[in-house]
């Protein structure tokens, strides 16, 4: 009875793929900050599946936002 | 936050600056002048007091329990033994000589028969056990193991924090096996039995055997449990000693009768003393072991309880009477306790409070303030040479008429009460540099405030009106920043006593700034009830009046732009309205109205459209918002303002009223209605016979019967619109009542249809009621009716009344509701008071991420869209007006 669900193909959850090192930097560049003033995201989390995260990468998701339509929003993975 | 119970808390831990750790805590000469110590206190450090320590800090050493001598002195060496501090006036403190008020009390000790657990340290104490071993007193790691990952738990305990480092400790110790690998020794399993006793191998371990055991720990090994050993050794958690707290802090109290009555602490450590010396006592005349050991957790119990007086596990220690005693946790703890009770709720003088109550003549910003509340409540104002002349007024007439004074400040800063008798003297006196404290007067300002104090409008800076009579009033417009009604509602006034504290105040919390929400960005103070109808009544198309009236009209409304008028013989109510437009105002928005739906305002003139809710009321519409930001909040209020008054005075003019046969309906009107009831009737009795006969189809995911349901409720709301369209239709558009509602300004057209025509559905939970006996909602129904009558359906209208069922049933909900509002009130201010507390440090930065006090992300762009919403529009930019007032 038991039916596997990929949380990933649910409408509700958004998509994120990872950063590239470059693109990492320049993020933590813009916003003047080191990786643990990010927002994290668990390692263990569903939405990662398949996506072989190691901690310490970034994680950009977009999101729908009822304010402001489309919004991209970034993670760090943390183990756990 | 106060639901937290971090150990490191306790009360005799102690505090001390970091730079001199071993500084002696109390200073013991007597101090001759004020000496002034230009220091920084860089950090505030936390840890154990040592028995040598507490030795040291205590002045006295406490040997019994008895607190007077027969002289009613206090006995050296007991509780109250007066080189602890002095209560009594007169008296002088053995240890520092100062006298009662000066002297801040001295620390005192008693010195224990027999080792006792600290209770907060329990924890700490368990895993300490856990985790060493028995004989050696190693931690439960082997060497090699040790320096390899000890830096690495210093770094885990650094970022998780001691409890989660200690739990991990735990949990490696766990996998390695049952024997110390430093000294083989076989180790017992510790458990503990709260909240003091420890077992090891179901065996008990005596605070003796776990004092020795935490002594055995090595400073090095006791830091990986992230204990710094300088300022908290192990042993340390189990008490030796017990310091005694002043006296200055558990004063007594003389009664009427000339009895004394000591304080709750006084109490507690008076049982302690006295088991104390009791067990010293037996030790030495060797009584058996089991009256020792009695004794011993008597003093344990007594001890625990001093501490914390509401341990799940023990008895609360009692009063004779009862009542449970306050030690110290609960001096602290919870809402009555010293943070949230006094430090966080501290009380404030020159502030009011009464029942609130309606003036509309009364400016917005403004606040009447009766008029013995302007005898109490004063101003300081500083005299000059050039306003002498004009505070000797206030002086001269005193304290008692208005406007006067009841204080004069020297500048050496003496207060001096002004009397009948002392007037003339404090004339005399007066001179530049003096102080005079006046009565309120019209103009000063005041902080206005209702609670709960939700929002930031809930305290705005109102003018100050003195009036006669006795309650604080406020023009109705206000209302609704506020959420105050006048059904006895009570507001707090306090009055800035300070320059800067009333510019202050006044440039930022004046009530026309606080126009916009900062939630929606819509105007939060609009018109309110009649004001709504005015306006509507004037803006009518068929509204006309002579000029000459209309002249009176804007007079009375205070307008003093009469010269916008219209010069012609009769003018139109559009025009009276767009008199108190500004001249160049342009604007397109909607009402509510279906004829004349679009409102536009063309050059400051009402060309088309009625003003009603949408547009004049608060919370609503872009008209207000839109003359905010075009014209600033001083222009914005005073429109306020005047839109307001104008809306009473046509009402005052017109006439305005509200009658039951506003509910009259045509009979034509009634049969459609009786028809349409009975229709529906009809239709639910067709359902319920399909599903009786198996022809209903289930809805997906639902039961027949739920589906069966779903469709009653359905065809039976359709009916209640119905009947409301039917009677909104039909109504005389004209009567006052269904002004009301077509304004908005009070009431819908459904309560006119409940009042006209029917009830409707009654529902419980979004159901139709199914409550009351087996199988039938009220005895007066056959049992398995599911009919709308035997559920809860009002065909009746509340003119016609109610036939019993059906008073019943209304009666259900009405209690109903009632319940749900009494209970969501205090669970949705919870739910506040804990996100108000989890968000308080959030802040937008400049580059417009949102982050919280460590400077961490918590979202990218303020909103997702960056929008400061007090500055939009309903939270949107109106890009398109943007543009069109660039291309102008």
């Amino acid at each position: 009875m038991t039916k596997k669900v990929d949380v990933k193909k649910h409408v509700l959850v958004p998509k994120g793929q990872k950063l590239g090192e470059k693109e990492k930097e320049d993020l933590l560049q813009k916003y003047g900050i080191s990786v643990s003033e990010l927002p994290r995201i668990k390692k263990s989390d569903p939405m990662l599946g398949g996506m072989a995260a190691r901690p310490g990468e970034v994680i950009k998701i977009n999101r729908s936002s009822p304010t402001a339509g489309k919004t991209v929003f970034y993670r760090v993975v943390v183990s756990g | 936050m106060e639901d937290e119970k971090p150990e490191a808390v306790a009360e005799e831990m102690e505090l001390e600056e970091v730079k001199a750790p071993d500084a002696a805590p109390v200073e013991r000469k007597p101090v001759e002048e004020e000496q002034v110590v230009y220091k920084q206190v860089r950090s505030v450090q936390f840890g154990l007091l040592s028995p040598k320590m507490i030795k040291k800090m205590a002045s006295a050493k406490i040997v019994t329990p008895e607190l007077y001598d027969k002289e009613g002195y206090p006995v050296d060496g007991g509780l109250m033994d007066i080189r602890l501090g002095v209560i009594d006036p007169g008296l002088r403190c053995k240890t520092c000589g100062s006298k009662l008020k000066e002297c801040v009390g001295h620390f005192g000790y008693i010195s224990l028969a027999r080792p006792i657990i600290h209770l907060n340290f329990s924890g700490v104490i368990l895993t300490l056990l856990r985790c060493t071993c028995r004989e050696c007193g190693r931690i439960l790691i082997p060497q090699d193991k040790l320096d390899k990952y000890s830096e690495k738990l210093r770094q885990y305990g650094k970022e998780k924090g001691e409890e989660l480092l200690r739990k991990k400790i735990r949990e490696v110790i766990q996998r390695l096996g049952n024997k110390c690998p430093h000294c083989k020794a076989k180790q017992g399993k510790v458990a503990i039995e709260k909240p003091t006793t420890f077992l090891e191998d179901e065996k008990r371990i005596s605070p003796i055997e776990i004092r020795t055991r935490l002594e055995k720990i090595s400073d090095a090994d006791a830091e990986l449990f992230g204990l710094n050993t300088k300022i908290a050794r192990p042993e340390w958690t189990v008490l030796t000693v017990l310091p005694i707290p002043p006296v200055t802090m558990r004063p007594s109290i003389t009664l009427e009768t000339g009895e004394r009555s000591e304080d709750d602490l006084t109490h507690k450590l008076g049982d302690i003393v006295r088991i104390n010396q009791r067990l010293f006592e037996n030790i030495n005349a060797g009584a058996p072991e089991i009256i020792v050991e009695d004794l011993w957790d008597l003093l344990q119990y007594h001890i625990t309880t001093f501490f914390d007086n509401e341990v799940a596990q023990l008895p609360p220690a009692r009063h004779r009477s009862g009542q449970p005693l306050k030690t110290l946790t609960e001096r602290i703890k919870s809402k009555e306790g010293r943070i949230r009770h006094n430090l966080a709720g501290k009380r404030t003088n020159f502030s009011a409070r009464t029942v609130i109550s309606p003036d509309p003549m009364l400016d917005i910003t403004e606040v009447g303030v009766p008029e013995v509340m302007a005898l109490k409540l004063t101003v300081p104002e500083r005299v000059t040479q050039w306003n002498m002349g004009y505070l000797k007024k206030f002086v001269e007439k005193g304290p008692k008429k208005y406007p006067g004074a009841n204080y004069i400040v020297r500048p050496d800063g003496k207060k001096k009460k002004l009397t009948e008798e002392t007037i003339e003297q404090a004339l005399e006196e007066l001179q530049p540099g003096y102080v005079v404290e006046r009565h309120l007067m019209d103009g000063d300002i005041a902080i206005f405030n209702r609670q709960p104090s939700l929002h930031r409008m809930s305290m705005m800076v109102h003018h100050i009106r003195v009036l006669p009579f006795k309650t604080l009033r406020l023009n109705p417009a206000v209302c609704f920043p506020y959420n105050a009604d006048f059904d006895g509602d009570e507001m707090n006034l306090h009055i800035p006593q300070t320059e800067e504290a009333m510019a202050e105040a006044e440039i930022l919390m004046l009530v026309q700034t606080q126009l916009i929400s900062p939630r929606y960005g819509l105007a939060v103070i609009g018109c309110v009830q009649d004001a709504i109808s005015g306006n509507y009544l004037l803006t009518q198309k068929s509204f006309s009046m002579g000029r000459e009236a209309a002249i009176d009209l804007l007079a009375r409304a205070e307008i003093p732009e009469l010269g916008r008028l219209p010069r012609k013989e009769t003018v139109t109510g559009k025009e009276i309205f767009s008199v108190i437009l500004p001249e160049d105002f342009g604007f397109v928005g909607r009402s509510k109205s279906p004829e004349e739906p679009e409102v536009v305002i063309e050059g400051g003139k009402l060309v088309s459209g009625v003003m009603d809710k949408n547009n004049l009321g608060e919370g609503s519409g872009l008209l207000l918002r839109n003359i905010h930001h075009k014209y600033g909040e001083k222009k914005a209020v005073e429109f306020i303002g005047k839109v307001f008054r104008l809306g009473i005075q046509v009402l005052m003019k017109r006439g305005f009223t509200t009658t039951v046969s506003d509910t009259d309906l045509p009979e034509k009107i009634s049969r459609e209605v009786r028809q349409l009831l009975d229709s529906s009737s009809n239709e639910v009795n067709e359902l319920i016979r399909q599903y009786r006969e198996g022809q209903l189809e289930a809805f997906p995911g639902r039961t027949l019967r739920e589906t069966l349901e779903l469709k009653i409720m359905e065809v039976l709301n359709r009916a209640r619109n119905e009947a409301g369209l039917i009677v909104s239709r039909s109504a005389d558009r004209s009567s006052h009542t269904m002004i009301m509602a077509l304004s908005g300004a009070r009431g819908t057209t459904i309560n006119l249809a409940q009042m006209a025509a029917t009830v409707g559905q009654q529902a419980l939970r979004a159901k139709r009621i199914e409550k009351g006996y087996k199988h039938r909602t009220l005895s007066c129904f056959e049992r398995n009716d599911i009919g709308p009558e035997a559920h809860g359906f009002i065909k009746n209208c509340f003119k016609k009344g109610l036939s019993p069922p059906e008073f019943f049933f209304q009666a259900m909900v009405g209690r109903d509701s009632l319940m749900d509002t009494a209970l969501r009130t205090p669970k949705s201010g919870y739910l506040y008071r804990r996100l108000a507390n989890a968000m308080q440090d959030l802040k937008v930065e400049y580059d417009h991420t949102v982050r919280d006090a460590s400077r961490r992300i918590i979202q990218f762009s303020y909103g997702e869209d960056g929008i400061d919403v007090s500055k939009s529009e309903a939270g949107k930019i109106n890009v398109k007006r943007i543009i069109a007032e660039v291309m102008e």
